[in-house]
């Protein structure tokens, strides 16, 4: 299951539009166990400057999860998800993500590589509005574990 | 959109406060649900240890979420914070005890940046252990 380094470069269409609702954002800080207000009150929001709630920073992920799929559904990359781990990820905010955007999500891909008998697939995420406005960036590694290999994140 | 705390307050070597949390199976599910993320190997054990892990594990995110949360109540506002990158270097084991695993995290202002911007760097254990490394953010202040 060794990734075609020809992979590098491939772009899929961009997600339907996902629309960043309040609870959401309120349920994904609950899981994080962070009180803030700026993620539950609009007015606290307003207040820090915000026009609505905003999400914690890593939020983008629910969003380039979701795009990063399309990727694993690719035919040409055969990755077992049962042996995936999250190698590394990085996120790169324009502005916050807040309640009321209108989302869409392009998948990448950035980078691969096989180290040790495992797979390393960098998938790149471009979350923009349905107007342009590019909201944040997201850069996600997975690695999916050889069978040599013993565990590692 | 501001952080509470300003670029002049701060120097190479400024220490942000400590946060430990605990990361139970229970912590686990939510955020599952919460994130979409349902990787049988962050609540199933049979599968986790099957696929060669100690037993199931927390998160990336999850882990990474509460490492950024640190920055975030030390900025004071989350928008402040613009770069964040992580790289998951062990697991977070959480065992089906009741009790879990706690996640410590430390930071301090590794460097100054043009444009009023710090990068604080995250030192991330669980068990004694580091559990990210190049855990890094990027804070507007």
């Amino acid at each position: 299951m060794t990734l075609d380094a020809g992979l590098v470069g491939r772009s899929y269409p961009p997600s339907v539009v996902y629309e960043v609702g309040r609870e959401k954002i309120a349920e994904f800080a609950a899981a994080l166990g962070d009180p803030d207000p700026v993620y539950r009150d609009p007015e606290a929001a307003r207040a820090a400057g915000h026009p609505d709630v905003i999400a914690p920073p890593t939020f983008a992920i629910v969003l380039s999860l979701g795009a990063g799929n399309v990727v694993l559904e690719d035919p040409d990359v055969a990755i077992d998800y049962s042996r995936v781990v999250h190698g590394e990820q990085k996120f790169v905010h324009h502005r916050p993500v807040r309640a009321g955007d209108r989302l869409v999500a392009t998948a990448s891909i950035e980078a691969v590589r096989t180290v040790a008998g495992n797979d390393m697939l960098t998938t790149r995420v471009d979350l923009t509005t349905e107007d342009g406005e590019a909201v944040c960036r997201t850069s996600s590694m997975l690695v999916a574990r050889g069978t040599a290999a013993e565990g590692s994140a | 959109m501001a952080a509470v705390v300003g670029f002049a307050d701060v120097e190479v070597g400024t220490e942000l406060p400590g946060q430990t949390s605990t990361v139970t199976r229970a912590d686990l599910v939510r955020y599952a649900g919460a994130s979409g993320d349902f990787n049988v190997i962050h609540w199933n054990e049979r599968v986790a240890t099957e696929v060669g892990l100690p037993g199931v594990i927390a998160h990336g995110m999850l882990t990474a979420g509460l490492a950024a949360r640190a920055v975030t109540a030390w900025a004071g506002d989350p928008g402040a914070l613009v770069e964040y990158s992580v790289r998951f270097s062990r697991p977070v084991v959480v065992p089906d005890d009741g009790t879990g695993a706690e996640v410590v995290v430390a930071g301090r202002v590794a460097a100054l940046l043009d444009g009023d911007r710090v990068r604080v760097d995250l030192t991330v254990t669980s068990g004694g252990e580091k559990v990210l490394s190049l855990a890094r953010a990027v804070v507007q202040l």
